[in-house]
């Protein structure tokens, strides 16, 4: 049953009730500010009740007070029909079987331009009328999992994800690609690597900075990139595709375990952390920029192991951060504890007793740093050393996301804190790495004569 | 058969006959501190830049599974767009890196004074829209805007004229270049506020609308609150005729241009109705045309034409389009200097990026680049016959493609009749294709910013801040008397607002607290005086003094200049002149003296001495006393009688 008063409540509602009109009636709309003739819209849920919206025959919204309203009379009624016509996806058995996995965000849509709606294009028919381009790389097969967004991801989805691409690679399929909200996909990617082992297909999680309805979005070419990656590399492991520079050039290809986002808004968010990235795509080509990356097999095998507990908290340390944070951590029966520490991995010394009582309890915990880029190194300082004596465990250089979702993992496995310290510390993806490159570590200082002739000389 | 007239051949019948309608579309900026959706400083325009920026643009399907025409078109041009940076008025919102901020409040208060003069019916809330472009004139790819009022009106002659709606939007980019693939912007003029005044296409004739054109300039302008200078405004203009389709015609910066613009424009359109005319008497229709294609690359190989010759060159392919039965309708003549062949090179150049010209030849050509022989040979491997018409084009493979349909897609739409486009003005007041005209689905909410309010306070507040409307005003200035010169450069004049003020609590001549507050003001600003430094309180205060006496009219000038270069109070300027009252009887006796003095010195011809005379006097009373009472005086001193202002015979004793 449709809901014909959409959005509205309060005064707004009141006046579409006393007036006899819906929403998607054609009326004619009396006010003291003179009249206006449009379509009556739905109301946004997070708006107020003052205001009712029209669309006018100009194709501008606007709002009108309600209290300003004398008479509106209904001219017609044009009901919003989301008919999205298919196109088939063309099928050519020479190009390889890629399967799209759907959580969220919206990598393509289309827009009803008649009430404004962003309607999202998910079917491979949908997709193929938005982006042409990926039935010259692959024959492509869709699945919606989920339609989250990303902040709101938790084990459920990645659990249930792991388990949908352990389904699509023992079915047989050259490629993965997942569909994500750009503010958690690196954490996905993290927990994914982890509870994906071993696969002989590349996993691309790919997303957009700028929604897909805009001409200048970054959707379209991600999406052409990952797909292209997919199908076509033999980069067998779970990675982010993302722009690199904010131009229309390439995208890169980061390890699921190193990748971060960097910045709230620009297109060119996503970096790798203390190394390079596995590789940069373009149309053209996929370009590595390493060798040490598992390559593509041609079998069927994959480990899958979904384990996780819930109960494990990350702490970001802060200058005159009290004790009961972490007691009502104990208190609250959480079985592990990531601390993101300052410098080397450090916190100050009223933590101490909190951290041995942790300890006591058998919560396991690990210090990475806030710093994001470089290691744990606790023996420096004194602070270190005293920190690791109350059972704090050195987390190298994972990142602290990184480190979370691996100890939820660790935990959904054994409670028992030496193995858990086993697989914490036991690389499985490249969250551990034995060397950080000089060139794993470039953040260059705007306004530096160099750098910025550096930046005006290339596209950004 | 076409019709080809310039511009002040035709009565206003004439337009009416065509049934010319035409709009407007005006664009303003307005004069704030900063952008419309970031905090970027407004208004500067700067040539270098720090940094730049790639992006392309892709169209969005419609719900139809459409794509809109325009979005289409700029899709198939395949253009790289770059953007230059300059950290001085740019930041990441406007290379579409950040979402953007609030609405600046300084631009809605100037949009919401503007909607209010032109009687428009204001809405209760502001819902911002995303207008689509996808000629890279915004690196969004959409032009956030959104209207404050609809239905409003204009009084013009007799009548009025209806305002669809004031908008208030976002400038775009500048273009910097356009050749081939790749097209380049600045984006300093990007986001400063805009607010669009859109008319109902009430004008009747090309020049009226430039006179509302004139209008609505006057009635933003009086806020004091636009920005002034070249491209500071640009009006779009729409024109149709009967049977005909909307035409706009974009981006022109002078209003003079705008009635043989139009004028062009309407006629252009009348000849298009004439061409299809021609093509259904022969059959023709948008399904049955006929058309083949060949690729004739090889048989012109040997051509002494040139630009095919660098096309071959290049590796590029040669392409033939025959059209069936369009014999003589190539050369239709649609415009003065302009055919119908041109229509289709315009498309060649925008849609398949082929912009070195010529960039077609074709077979009903007057000095045809190509020879007898060549045509031959291009029409038989046609096999086309001689009904028909021959359209060559040349680009590389991609490129040659597209614009072989671009021909056969633009001789299509002639059987229709006028397609919907955007054309852009040449100075000779023809134009030429740009787009096609989007359709008006190419908006849709934008999601990142909520609704602004527009409360019952902040439209009393903005009430109370208009200034009067120019019809008003020049009604005011009418029935004073002032006469018509005058009012206009009144109109005009920064102080205006001071002269109701001095005309009604003042007894000052009018005509003069007029001249002082345009003129007078105006010579002294372009001799390099800086009288705008001076308040409108010191600048009254001299009226004032000038309605009591305390000095010549003639003075006034002087007064002003001392105190704007040295800062000076009226006063103060008055004594350093030296402009001490002189009463009749000093004057009298300062004119016997002088007249005393001269008595036996030449001239001794009485018209030529009283002229002499007083020259001597008014340098040195100018300004004390008026020219008109040295007159007086100095003849009733030398016993002549005076005619007219300057000249003495010999009175009758």
């Amino acid at each position: 049953m449709s809901d014909i008063y959409k959005g509205y409540r309060g005064e707004a509602l009141g006046l579409l009730k006393s007036q006899g009109v819906r929403v998607w009636s054609d009326a004619e709309v009396t006010t003291t500010r003179g009249q206006f003739t449009g379509i009556i819209l739905p109301r946004s849920e997070t708006a107020d009740d003052r205001h009712i919206v029209l669309k006018l025959r100009n194709g501008y919204n606007v709002g009108i007070t309600v209290s300003t309203v004398t008479e509106i009379k209904e001219i017609g009624y044009k009901e919003a029909h989301y008919k999205i016509p298919e196109k088939e996806f063309p099928y050519d058995p020479r190009k390889p079987r890629v399967k799209l996995l759907g959580t969220g965000g919206t990598i393509a849509s289309r827009l009803d331009y008649r009430t404004g709606a962003v309607i999202p294009a998910f079917t491979p028919g949908e997709l193929y009328g938005s982006v042409p381009e990926l039935a010259d790389i692959c024959n492509l097969e869709t699945e919606k999992l989920y339609g989250v967004f990303s902040e709101n991801m938790g084990p459920e989805q990645w659990i249930g994800t792991a388990r949908a691409i352990g389904r699509e690679i023992e079915r047989g399929v050259q490629g993965i690609v997942i569909g994500h909200g750009t503010d958690t996909m690196h954490h996905t990617a993290a927990i994914l690597s982890f509870m994906v082992q071993n696969s002989p297909v590349p996993i691309v999680m790919v997303g957009s900075q700028r929604s897909s309805d805009r001409p200048s979005s970054d959707a379209a070419l991600n999406l052409i990139n990952a797909t292209k990656t997919a199908a076509e590399s033999d980069i067998a492991e779970v990675m982010v595709c993302m722009f690199g520079p904010t131009s229309d050039q390439y995208d890169l290809l980061h390890r699921g375990t190193r990748v971060r986002k960097m910045h709230s808004s620009y297109r060119s968010t996503f970096r790798t952390i203390g190394d390079i990235p596995i590789a940069m795509v373009s149309r053209e080509k996929i370009i590595p920029l390493r060798d040490d990356y598992k390559r593509r097999r041609n079998d069927r095998n994959v480990i899958i192991n979904t384990s996780f507990e819930e109960k494990v908290s990350i702490v970001y340390y802060y200058p005159n951060m009290k004790p009961d944070i972490i007691e009502s951590l104990i208190d609250n029966g959480y079985k592990g504890i990531v601390i993101a520490g300052t410098g080397l991995g450090h916190v100050n010394k009223p933590l101490y007793p909190a951290l041995r009582r942790a300890h006591e309890k058998g919560i396991a915990m690990y210090m990475t740093v806030q710093t994001l880029w470089g290691y744990v190194q606790m023996f420096v300082y004194d602070t270190g050393r005293d920190i690791m004596e109350l059972g704090v465990v050195p987390g190298a250089n994972m990142l602290p996301e990184v480190a979370y979702v691996k100890l939820g993992w660790a935990l959904g496995q054994t409670s028992d804190l030496t193995k858990v310290k086993e697989i914490m510390l036991t690389p499985v993806a490249g969250e551990i790495t034995e060397r950080e490159p000089h060139n794993g570590y470039l953040i260059y200082q705007g306004g530096i004569p160099e750098v910025e002739r550096f930046v005006s000389s290339y596209w950004k | 058969m076409p019709r080809i007239f310039d511009y002040g051949e035709l009565e206003e019948k004439d337009y009416l006959n065509l049934g010319f309608k035409s709009g407007l579309e005006i664009h303003q900026q307005l004069r704030t501190e900063k952008k419309l959706f970031c905090r970027c400083p407004a208004g500067e325009y700067y040539e270098d830049y720090d940094a730049e920026v790639l992006r392309h643009m892709r169209p969005t399907l419609s719900e139809l599974g459409e794509y809109d025409g325009t979005a289409l078109m700029e899709f198939k041009t395949r253009k790289e767009i770059i953007y230059r940076l300059n950290k001085r008025n740019v930041c990441t919102y406007e290379m579409d890196d950040t979402p953007p901020f609030e609405l600046n409040p300084e631009a809605l208060e100037i949009a919401l004074e503007v909607t209010l003069l032109l009687n428009c019916n204001l809405v209760g809330e502001l819902h911002i829209a995303r207008k689509q472009y996808l000629d890279g004139s915004i690196p969004a790819g959409f032009q956030r805007t959104t209207i404050l009022g609809t239905d409003g009106w204009i009084p013009y002659k007799d009548r009025r004229i209806g305002i669809r709606q004031l908008g208030l939007e976002e400038d775009a980019c500048r273009e910097v270049s356009d050749h081939g693939h790749r097209r380049v912007y600045k984006t300093d003029r990007l986001s400063i506020p805009l607010i669009e005044t859109v008319t109902y296409p009430d004008m009747r004739a090309p020049w009226e609308v430039a006179e509302v054109a004139e209008l609505l300039r006057e009635l933003a302008r009086s806020t004091g609150k636009v920005r002034t200078g070249i491209g500071r405004a640009r009006q779009d203009v729409n024109v149709s005729v009967e049977g005909g389709t909307r035409v706009e015609i974009k981006g022109v910066h002078r209003i003079p241009y705008i009635p043989r613009l139009t004028h062009f424009e309407a006629l252009r359109q009348a000849n298009l109705l004439e061409l299809r005319s021609e093509l259904h008497k022969r059959g023709i229709t948008k399904e049955a045309l006929q058309s083949n294609v060949s690729e004739v690359t090889d048989l012109l190989k040997n051509t002494a034409f040139l630009p095919i010759r660098s096309a071959l060159e290049r590796k590029w392919r040669v392409m033939a389009v025959c059209l069936t039965g369009f014999r003589g309708l190539l050369s239709f003549p649609l415009q003065p200097h302009r055919d119908f062949a041109s229509e289709i090179s315009d498309r060649v150049r925008v849609i398949a990026c082929l912009d070195e010209l010529p960039n077609i030849v074709h077979s009903e050509m007057m000095d045809n680049p190509l020879t007898a022989t060549e045509w031959r040979k291009v029409s038989s491997a046609l096999e086309a016959k001689k009904d028909d018409s021959i359209v060559v084009v040349w680009g590389d493979v991609r490129d040659s493609e597209t614009a072989v349909g671009e021909v056969i897609i633009r001789a299509r739409e002639a059987a229709l009749g006028i397609p919907n486009e955007t054309r852009q003005a040449f100075p000779s007041g023809v134009n030429g294709f740009e787009r096609i005209l989007p359709g008006p689905d190419r908006m849709y909410p934008d999601t990142d910013m909520p609704p602004v309010a527009l409360p019952d306070e902040l439209i009393e507040q903005a009430k109370g801040r208009l200034p009067p409307t120019p019809w008003e005003r020049r009604a005011y200035y009418r029935k004073i008397g002032l006469p018509a010169k005058i009012v206009e450069d009144l109109m005009s004049a920064r102080r205006a607002p001071l002269f109701r003020r001095a005309v009604e609590t003042l007894r000052i001549d009018p005509t003069l607290a007029a001249v002082t507050l345009s003129q007078t003001l105006k010579s002294l600003e372009r001799k390099g005086f800086p009288v705008d430094r001076l308040g409108d309180k010191a600048i009254f205060e001299v009226l004032r003094r000038s309605s009591d006496g305390e000095f010549a009219r003639e003075a006034i000038s002087d007064i002003l200049k001392l105190m704007s270069i040295e800062g000076m109070r009226p006063e103060e300027a008055i004594a350093r002149l030296g402009l001490v009252r002189l009463t009749d009887e000093g004057l009298r006796e300062i004119v016997q003296i002088v007249v005393g003095l001269e008595r036996n010195l030449d001239p001794q011809d009485p018209g030529k001495k009283w002229r002499y005379l007083m020259g001597v006097l008014m340098s040195e009373l100018r300004g004390r006393v008026s020219g008109k009472r040295v007159a007086e005086f100095l003849s009733e001193a030398m016993g002549i009688a005076l005619i007219g202002p300057d000249r003495a015979k010999e009175r009758e004793t």
